[in-house]
Order: C-alpha cells, then sequence, then structure tokens
C-alpha cells in the first residue's frame, strides 16, 4: 500500500531523476529521447490492462478495452519510432571522436 | 485462473526491474554512442512488465485484452515502420496523444468503480456487493483527486497531441483563431474544473456524484485539449508536442497511484519531468516563455508594423556556386526543414564529402529548433551518414561564421533571419538565429520566394553578400555535385 507521503517521495526522487537525465543530453539526441520517453509512459499499458482485467459492467470494459487499444498503439508506435531514429547513429564512422558528447 | 499465492510478489520484483531498466535506458540514451542500446534496455523491461502483468490476481476479460493489445501494437508498428524521417515529429505526437488517451481512459475506469461503490457505503447497506471489495481499500481523497487531475490531463494531452499531429500532418489549416479565444478556453477549463470539483466534492464526503458531471468533466476537458492548441502555430507545435509528453507522463504517474502501480508512477513521472525540461529547453531555444508560446498567437496582426526591407535578390547558378565553394576555405552548411522535405540531405553529403577531400574545411551549423523538434535535423544529417563529429551547435558554430567564406543554407530560413536580431516588431524578435549574414558570402538554396514557416520576409536574402541559388533542394545539391565534379574533369 502506497500512502500519500511514500507516493510524494517516489513522485519526487523520480522527478530529479528525469530531470538530471534530460538536462545531460547534447541537442542531438534531444528528438530521440523525447521519443523514448514517449515510450517509456507507454507504461500506461500496464495500468490499461489492470483497469481492464478489473473491469466488471459492459460499460467498464468498453472504456477499457479502449484503454488498452490506445497504450499498446503507444508502445509498439513509441518503441519503433525510437528505435528507427537511433538506428541512424550507426552509421556514423566508427572512427569520429565523440566530441559532441558534452557532459 | 488459480496463481500461486507468491505470484503477486513476482510481478512487483519484475515491475521493480522494469523500472530500473526504463531509467537505466534512458540514462544510455543521453549518449549518441550507447543510445541504441537504451531503447533496447528499455524495450527488455516494457516487455517484462507487459507479460508480469497477465498474472496479477483476480485478471478479467483476457480475450479482449490480447485483442486490443494485439491490434494496437500490429497496427502502430505498421505505421511506425512506414511513414519517413520527416515525418518523426507527428508520429511522436501521436503516439504520445494514445498514451495520455489511455491514461485518461484508466482514470474514467476507476472512477465509475468509485462512484459505484461510493453509492453503496458499507455501513448503510446491508449487502456489501463485490464492487466495494475491489476499491476499499483504494478509496481515497488523494486517491480521488489523483484519478480527476489524471483524467483531466491525460484527455487534454490526447485531443492536443491530435491536434498537433494533424497540423504537422498538413491536415488542418495551420491557425485557428477567433476574436476573445483566449477568454472562451479559460471560460471551458474554468467549466471542466468546476465539474471536476463538484464531484470530488462529493466522493469526499462519501456520497456519489451524478454521472453527468462526470460525462461533462471528460467531454470539457477533451475540448479544452482541442481549443487550447487550434490558435498555436506550427513553429511551435515541437514545443507543444514536448508539453504534451511531459502531461501524459504526469497522467500516468497519477493513475498510477490510483492503481497502485509503482512502475506507472516511476515511468511516469520520469518522463513528466524530462519532458517538462526539455520542452523549457525548446521554448528557450526560441527565446520565448511556454506562456508565450501557449497564449502569445505567434505572428497575429504585427505584418503592418514590421521594417520594410530593401535591396533585391540576387541570383546564382549552381556552377558559379560550386566554383565558390570548391575554392573556399571554410565552408558552413546551414540546413533547415526545407532540405529534409526535399530529402536532399544525401546529395548534400556528397557535395561536402567532394568538399572535404579538396581540403576545405566543413561544417554543418545546426540551429537548436532547425527541423521540428531539437536534434531533428541531426538526426536526418545522420541517416544520410554525417558523422556526428563534423556537426555543430549554434553556440559553437556562431562565432566562426566571420572567418567562414561561404555559408551554405539550404532550407532554413527563420532560424537565419537577421530581423530577429534589428526588427523589434518583427514576431521572431529575440530569437536567438544562426549569425550566417555574417559569414563574407552566402548562398541561399531555396524552391520559390515564398516566406518560411513563420511567414516572415527574411532580410537575409536582400544582403548585399547573399546569392540565391532557386530550384529544389535536391536538384539544387545534384547540380551543385555536378558542377564540382566538372571542375576536376
Amino acid at each position: 500500500m502506497i500512502t500519500g507521503f511514500l507516493a510524494l517521495y517516489i513522485f519526487m526522487l523520480a522527478a530529479f531523476t528525469g530531470y538530471e537525465i534530460i538536462s545531460r543530453v547534447p541537442v542531438i539526441l534531444h528528438t530521440p529521447l523525447m521519443s523514448g520517453s514517449n515510450f517509456v509512459h507507454g507504461i500506461v499499458l500496464v495500468g490499461a490492462m489492470v483497469a481492464l482485467g478489473h473491469a466488471d459492467t459492459p460499460i467498464e470494459i468498453a472504456i477499457g478495452v479502449v484503454a488498452v487499444l490506445l497504450a499498446a498503439g503507444n508502445v509498439a508506435g513509441g518503441y519503433v519510432v525510437t528505435e528507427r531514429m537511433l538506428e541512424m547513429f550507426k552509421t556514423s564512422k566508427p572512427a569520429s571522436p565523440p566530441s559532441t558528447e558534452k557532459k | 485462473m488459480t496463481l500461486p499465492a507468491w505470484m503477486p510478489t513476482i510481478v512487483e520484483a519484475i515491475y521493480f526491474i522494469a523500472a530500473v531498466l526504463f531509467i537505466w535506458g534512458l540514462k544510455r540514451m543521453s549518449s549518441p554512442r550507447t543510445a541504441r542500446q537504451g531503447i533496447v534496455w528499455a524495450g527488455a523491461g516494457m516487455a517484462a512488465a507487459i507479460i508480469v502483468t497477465f498474472f496479477l490476481p483476480g485478471m478479467q476479460n483476457l480475450g479482449w485484452m490480447i485483442a486490443a493489445i494485439v491490434v494496437g501494437v500490429v497496427l502502430s508498428w505498421i505505421v511506425g515502420r512506414r511513414v519517413p524521417m520527416t515525418a518523426m515529429p507527428q508520429m511522436v505526437a501521436l503516439f504520445n496523444g494514445m498514451g495520455g488517451g489511455a491514461a485518461a481512459a484508466i482514470g474514467v475506469v476507476e472512477l465509475i468503480k468509485f462512484n459505484a461503490a461510493l453509492g453503496l457505503v458499507p455501513n448503510t447497506s446491508p449487502i456489501q456487493p463485490e464492487a466495494w471489495a475491489d476499491v476499499a481499500g483504494r478509496l481515497g481523497t488523494t486517491e480521488l483527486v489523483l484519478a480527476f487531475v489524471g483524467v483531466l490531463i491525460g484527455a487534454v494531452s490526447f485531443t492536443g497531441s491530435l491536434i498537433a499531429f494533424a497540423k504537422l500532418q498538413g491536415w488542418m489549416d495551420r491557425r485557428f483563431v477567433f476574436p476573445l479565444q483566449r477568454w472562451a478556453n479559460l471560460a471551458i477549463f474554468a467549466a471542466a474544473l468546476v465539474c471536476g470539483a463538484l464531484a470530488l466534492a462529493a466522493g469526499i464526503e462519501g456520497h456519489a456524484f451524478a454521472w453527468g458531471l462526470l460525462i461533462a468533466f471528460i467531454v470539457l476537458s477533451l475540448v479544452f485539449g482541442i481549443a487550447m492548441t487550434l490558435p498555436i502555430g506550427g513553429a511551435d507545435m515541437p514545443v507543444v508536442i514536448s508539453m504534451y509528453n511531459a502531461f501524459t507522463g504526469l497522467a500516468v504517474a497519477f493513475e498510477g497511484f490510483v492503481l497502485q502501480n509503482e512502475a506507472m508512477i516511476i515511468a511516469g513521472m520520469v518522463v513528466g519531468a524530462a519532458g517538462t525540461l526539455l520542452t523549457q529547453l525548446m521554448a528557450r531555444a526560441m527565446n520565448r516563455s511556454l506562456g508565450n508560446v501557449l497564449f502569445g498567437n505567434f505572428g497575429a496582426g504585427s505584418g503592418a508594423a514590421q521594417q520594410d526591407i530593401a535591396g533585391a535578390l540576387k541570383p546564382i547558378d549552381a556552377n558559379d556556386a560550386a566554383v565558390m565553394m570548391a575554392y573556399a576555405e571554410r565552408v558552413a552548411i546551414v540546413p533547415g526543414y526545407g532540405m529534409a522535405v526535399a530529402q536532399a540531405q544525401h546529395k548534400i553529403w556528397e557535395f561536402a564529402k567532394l568538399l572535404i577531400d579538396r581540403g576545405v574545411k566543413v561544417k554543418f551549423a545546426i540551429h537548436p529548433v532547425a527541423g521540428r523538434m531539437p536534434g531533428h535535423m541531426n538526426v536526418l544529417l545522420a541517416e544520410a551518414g554525417v558523422p556526428y563529429d563534423l556537426i555543430a551547435d549554434m553556440d559553437d558554430i556562431n562565432p566562426e561564421f566571420p572567418n567562414t567564406d561561404v555559408a551554405l543554407v539550404i532550407g532554413a530560413n527563420d532560424v537565419v533571419n537577421p530581423v530577429a536580431r534589428t526588427d523589434k516588431n518583427s514576431p521572431i524578435y529575440g530569437m536567438p538565429i544562426l549569425d550566417v549574414a555574417r559569414a563574407k558570402n552566402v548562398i541561399v538554396i531555396k524552391r520559390g520566394r515564398g516566406k518560411g514557416f513563420a511567414g516572415i520576409e527574411n532580410a537575409l536574402f536582400y544582403a548585399d553578400n547573399t546569392r540565391m541559388l532557386y530550384g529544389d533542394g535536391q536538384a539544387a545539391a545534384g547540380e551543385l555535385v555536378t558542377g564540382l565534379k566538372s571542375l576536376d574533369a
């Protein structure tokens, strides 16, 4: 059972983590990273499955199915798009020094 | 289905590992060399989290669930594979909107359950139905509040992202403005809040709320997402998409709390925070506040007051341009979204390679908001095979422009417009720009005489040291390559 304050701590720590991760990213990776974080919030699929899994009435089931459908689209689409963007970086010459990699 | 008693613990453990993998994956994605592994790690965590969710106790409707997952995954997988790279920003908008819609729908299901249970308070009702048992442990004030807030944010992100998608896809007129629009939007938002607050107040006191209130709340939230996004111009869409990305993250985190699901809380919140920072970075790159992007009605009605630009457009042909660059010492190539639309990045890189073989120092100068998103241009150049050490950020390249012999602008317009420095009445005044005008010579490849995405006249094109090379980006780049090759023949 997650109580209010425990949740607040989780919210706070997760927020700092997200902030820290992004603040060190070179501009070159901003779009892939936005796409990657778009994929990560696809975890909403798990919640949609739980909501549908506990739905009893027809209206709950209908909305639950919509939730799962949308969330599944978020996960799959987010992954494919991010993967395609990041695939591009493979084509850079391996010999080239990572000079744009700013910390 | 009977599951062993230790199953929920296993599920919790996998959720924990998934949360670690998400953060680790995003961390890996923050460096060009490890970025590709990052998405694989995050993907592994996601797959594991989804699979174990089937083994939570008391899961029903598995047939519907599997069918919906298969349909959703297959459809967006196909769409995601097929779209061209230039269409990536609107794809992110579309998939993000779907996530927001899912988060809102989860909240709605939970609110329906809460309300059904509120109608049957156990102290007054002799029979305790299953509906109560299912939500009893979770029906608190915090849960109710967060469920409502999650629905609001998720619904706004859903419709807002879809509008952003439609605008970038070119399905919609870019801006839709009417008098008193800000007040109308505010009224919609206030009405949504009032409906939500009334329902919430009843729920906190332990009474069921009217279904009409919940329906009105949902509809008004959806409408607000549309109304808020309609007046925002296409040039500002990246900022808006990034903001909705953060919104979806927050909605997911809130609904995760309602469902007592730690993986959702952590992943949603990380995205919420990261997305907020990214939004600020983007807005700052355009030297505008987020409020200005959302409510500023970019470019509206300021046309009359703008300074007139003196001078004439001076054309150049491709051969002359090629020669000019062949004998230059330093060349800076400034690509914009127009290059991507024309699919000219491969030809341009071929041209750049020929220049490099001749000993010319070539760099690609990227404005932070070139393309439709920060880094979009980098992705497109990477696609063409440009090594990323040749790509320079605005801050690095700007001091070098006075020493640059030729700046080749292809498909960029607003991000090189000196008006942003000189004309206080211009809507882009104050936006940091690439100092292309300070290069010794400027060659602009442009399809026609039209204005840029923001619809503003560009003073650079009229400057004394600027020559215009008219033509489709790819054709013009091809002519440059031919011109360069004929020098050696």
